[in-house]
């Protein structure tokens, strides 16, 4: 079992044709996702990695049937790339897409208000069920199938810490990376309410970061609606206020909220083991199993 | 980007928002021709990204040119808490009544604009917001729509702003959000909008930030950025296209991806080290990016010892490997101390690939971090 994602959800490439689309696209294909159309308006009717090319991603969802969308489109077009894939009955619209003007993802947020579909990201690695299918840019080896989810804002710190795990035998039902983005669309609680559902999930990892409120928000929905046991990471304890950490969304603002201090005081309060380094949750979710 | 207040006020003066006379001044003589010009009294402020500017000496009110001089004198050069005073604003005084706080901002748990107008002006907003959050009137806005001008109207009831003034209050805001609308900003805010004797309102102070990931599309605004930049090795960061935060530590930092790097800072804490600065080199690891990023962290004086962590993903270890020695081949000596540490993918191959004649290689992020902070113990 896995969460979002398993070996027969059939995918389509937002921006197919780039080369950030093509090169993941052809990833993606050798890892064993079922990739069934790309879109790149203007250059439908052309082939990518042997995959369909449609103009529109309506005609290319309803000509494959497809689930679930991956969108490559460059940051100044990626708002209207979401809103296309959520005009679909897609299931799943996935963002890879780093720097999309916050104010264009506000407009996004007012329109999943309105939709059934899911919105995962943006500036996320993607989302992983080893062994069955990838969508996003996630270096497939160094996942392994198992029986541990994880839900992180950050894609090479999830990588740091899946390795941690694959090392020491422990694999993984799905990993998924929400983005480190400050709108995004999939919530650590989106997520950790899906593992909590999956019977195969017996222990989540959340890696979290400074900034915003969500990892408080998580810690009271653990506290209150989880049985799975959860093993907790934030970054940034060092970050100084007023200062962007990379991520769009890692920043202490100058009242103090946001801080890495209040959001492992949360986690610690709904019995969450928070780790000093990636190692140490490793350890944590030994204990845990 | 945050903009100098000089900038902002020009902002909100071109969409409508009623600003005093003020010009700015990079030497005495010119502050003392704008002030005669505008008239006395007139604030003489120094245009830094300090908060508290006034109670640190940067801002002085001054009624004739001796004033002005003696005022211009103390304050242009001066060191104000860590940065150098090159631009000082000349701007006609205001007599107030009272002093107001509105402001726009981004509210990322609701994903919304907020719109903010508090009674409680002139002081730390933030403070006011910890302390008192009722006296801040708030209302979210639908960014498909942008703000009703009801939306305006209640928010300054709410806040219990003087009837007399409210119709201009509410339409300050409504043209605030407008604009914070238009420069893609993630903070707008008057602090303080002042009410005269004459139940003028009137902004006093400007705050704009702009969505870094937004200014492809506002090039004016972009524009102001060089200027707007304080320190040498963040403009330089922003030439190379890297996410960089200077910080007060010993210890350079360059990694790939925000979080990772963030955690390698962290570490660099937890085994009592002190972090010299945040560098993300993004994806991949292409020799040139390495030169360039080696280079900022090697100007920094600070910085005794450096690590390197890669995660290679996609990215293979033997490439990061080969860009890494193709990178620090480049430098005929190597300055500091440099540890690397590759996982991830090919990272074995990598790691044999690295030449150890000219970095410490470690295999563990842990292990990395640890070896960096004795080199940078050692350098001191």
């Amino acid at each position: 079992m896995s969460i979002l994602v398993d070996e027969d959800t059939r995918v389509v490439v937002q921006g197919i044709t780039g080369g950030e689309g093509k090169f993941h696209t052809e990833q993606m294909i050798e890892y064993g996702t079922n990739v069934v159309a790309g879109t790149s308006p203007g250059k439908g009717g052309q082939e990518v990695a042997g995959v369909p090319v449609y103009d529109t991603v309506e005609e290319a969802v309803n000509e494959e049937d497809a689930d679930a969308s991956v969108v490559f489109v460059p940051p100044a077009f990626a708002a209207d790339a979401i809103f296309e894939a959520l005009d679909t009955d897609l299931d799943l619209v996935v963002a890879i897409t780093e720097g999309i003007p916050t104010q264009d993802m506000a407009k996004v947020n007012k329109r999943l208000e309105e939709v059934d579909t899911r919105l995962q990201g943006p500036n996320c690695p993607g989302i992983i069920t080893p062994g069955e299918s990838k969508l996003g840019i996630l270096p497939g080896n160094i996942f392994s199938e198992g029986n541990v989810g994880l839900v992180s804002r950050s894609g090479t710190l999830t990588y740091q810490v899946v390795d941690s795990l694959t090392q020491r035998g422990i694999g993984q039902t799905t990993a998924i990376g929400i983005g480190g983005d400050p709108i995004i669309g999939t919530s650590f609680i989106d997520a950790l309410e899906e593992f909590e559902n999956d019977p195969d999930t017996d222990v989540v990892v959340m890696c979290g970061e400074i900034g915003g409120e969500d990892e408080e928000e998580a810690a009271a929905y653990i506290a209150e609606h989880m049985d799975t046991p959860v093993a907790g990471f934030i970054a940034g304890r060092t970050a100084p206020p007023g200062k962007r950490m990379g991520h769009a969304g890692a920043i202490v603002s100058g009242s103090g909220t946001g801080t890495a201090e209040s959001k492992i005081d949360a986690l610690n309060d709904a019995g969450v083991p928070v780790g000093d380094t990636p190692e140490e949750v490793a350890d944590n979710v030994e204990d845990l199993l | 980007m945050r903009l100098h207040e000089y900038q902002a006020k020009d902002v909100f003066a071109d969409a409508g928002v009623p600003t005093p006379p003020s010009a700015l001044a990079t030497t005495v003589d010119e502050v003392v021709e704008h002030a005669e010009e505008i008239g006395y009294p007139v604030a003489v402020k120094a245009q830094v990204h300090v908060g508290g500017r006034g109670k640190a000496g940067g801002i002085k009110l001054v009624e004739n040119a001796e004033e002005a001089r003696e005022a211009a004198d103390a304050i242009l050069g001066m060191d104000l808490k860590g940065y150098n005073v090159d631009k000082v604003l000349v701007e006609g005084a205001v007599d107030f009544k009272n002093e107001l706080y509105v402001g726009i901002t981004m509210d990322r748990g609701a994903g919304k604009p907020v719109a903010m107008v508090s009674t409680q002006g002139g002081v730390n907003i933030e403070e006011v917001a910890a302390e008192n959050p009722e006296a801040i009137a708030r209302e979210h806005i639908d960014p498909a729509f942008g703000m009703h001008p009801y939306q305006a109207r209640k928010a300054v009831y709410d806040a219990g702003v003087p009837k007399a003034v409210a119709r201009d209050v509410a339409s300050v805001l409504t043209t605030l959000y407008d604009l914070w609308a238009d420069t893609d900003a993630s903070d707008a805010e008057i602090n303080p909008l002042m009410i005269t004797e004459d139940d003028e309102v009137i902004a006093a102070d400007a705050v704009l930030n702009v969505d870094d990931d937004a200014l492809f599309r506002h090039p004016d605004l972009a524009e102001m950025e060089d200027e707007a930049a304080e320190d040498d090795l963040e403009a330089k960061a922003n030439e190379y296209g890297f996410d960089y935060v200077r910080l007060d530590g010993n210890v350079g930092i360059i990694g790939n991806g925000a979080g990772l790097v963030m955690t390698t800072l962290d570490l660099v804490d937890y085994y009592g080290g002190k972090p010299a600065n945040f560098l993300d080199i993004g994806g991949g690891a292409k020799a040139e990016r390495v030169v360039n990023a080696l280079d900022m962290v090697f100007s920094d004086d600070n910085v005794d010892a450096v690590v390197f962590n890669i995660f290679g993903g996609i990215t293979r270890g033997d490439e990061v490997a080969k860009g890494i020695n193709e990178a620090l081949g480049q430098f005929d000596e190597i300055p500091k101390p440099v540890v690397v540490r590759l996982a991830g993918t090919n990272a074995t191959e990598g790691r044999e690939i690295l030449n150890d004649e000219l970095v410490t290689v470690e295999e563990t992020l842990e292990g990395a971090v640890q070896r960096t902070v004795e080199y940078a113990e050692d350098e001191q």
